[in-house]
């Protein structure tokens, strides 16, 4: 399994992305820089890292977004390779319109920087598989935009279609209002593309990935991604 | 070479938490008139081009391009010779 880190400028996730895949995962990782591409075949797994790209200039994602190396993601997701966006990385997931929707400033209007809990809504994809429905967990969420907004029918499309993959709630599992520190639309905190190779979410999975940072929920994302590449389940399954 | 002035601003029903909270201070400040914030953004671009119409395609396709998001955001714009 061959993984990929893309650095835009301002990347500040890329380096916590690489060390999961490489030292954590033990697996073959890459930095790809934003002004190069790649083929389809050079990676399985994509992850666009967080941090303020281009330093949010114009809106959160969109210059990172309209970057050379945007294109060579979109042949990847179109050849049914897994890419994941944390954070700013799912913001320019929703920019380029490889997930639908779009995300407005948090709810309180400040950068919001602390653990969430979210329950785990489908477990049915190759970056979930290793959870249970329902599950609680906890990850770190660091953002000023987490507000993520699609219009009616979108969202009933999403829920639908159960794309809605994370959704912030309290530590009993509750969907409340004050659980959600974005404001964003249903409490979503992350979603996935129809074909279910694309996820997006707004924690980060690659803080809280091994012991030593006293917390390893999000681990068994990159975990889900090993079993479906590796178990070979890489084609045909959505 | 003409001046395009740029407005971008939310689409009717996008929730905008900023504007919210400037109707609250203006409020607090006793400005009891005020019914309505709208917060939006600003660009001022000059280009070249040959005559009026085509500065407003290229206006109107960089704006669709790049400038906004189409999911969350309208735009309008004004256009003069610089």
């Amino acid at each position: 399994m061959r993984c990929a880190v893309i650095q835009f400028a301002g990347s500040s996730g890329d380096g916590d992305c690489f060390h999961v895949c490489k030292n954590i995962l033990n697996k073959a990782v890459e930095f790809v820089f934003y002004k190069e591409s790649f083929a389809p075949e050079d990676f399985d797994l994509i992850i666009l890292p967080g941090g303020a790209s281009h330093g949010d200039y114009l809106r959160p994602g969109a210059l990172a977004a309209r970057s050379k190396v945007m294109k060579s993601v979109i042949e990847a997701a179109k050849a049914k390779k897994l890419v994941l966006g944390i954070g700013n990385g799912f913001q320019i997931l929703l920019e380029v319109g490889l997930l639908p929707g779009a995300v407005l400033m948090n709810k309180g209007l400040k950068f919001f920087c602390d653990d969430v809990f979210v329950r785990v809504e489908n477990p049915d994809t190759p970056f979930t598989a290793l959870y249970k429905k329902g599950e609680i967990i906890r990850m770190p969420l660091a953002c000023k935009y987490g507000n993520y907004y699609a219009d009616g029918e979108t969202i009933k499309g999403l829920k639908a279609d159960n794309k809605i993959v994370f959704s912030y709630c309290d530590e009993k599992g509750n969907s409340t209002f004050e659980s959600n520190p974005t404001g964003s639309i249903e409490n979503i905190a992350g979603i996935v593309n129809s074909e279910g190779n694309v996820l997006g979410l707004m924690p980060h999975p690659e803080r809280c990935a091994e012991e030593l940072l006293g917390n390893t929920d999000g681990l068994r994302i990159f975990e889900s991604v090993v079993r479906y590449i590796e178990g070979g389940k890489a084609n045909g399954r959505s | 070479m003409y001046t395009v002035r740029v407005y971008i601003y939310y689409k009717s029903g996008v929730l905008d938490p900023q504007s919210g909270a400037i109707k609250a201070t203006l409020s607090d400040l006793g400005f009891d008139q005020i019914h309505d914030v709208e917060t939006g953004r600003f660009y001022s671009l000059k280009i070249d081009a040959p005559n009026i119409s085509s500065a407003q395609a290229i206006a109107n396709e960089l704006c669709e391009k790049l400038l906004t998001n189409p999911v969350i955001e309208d735009y309008e714009f004004e256009i003069m010779e610089a």
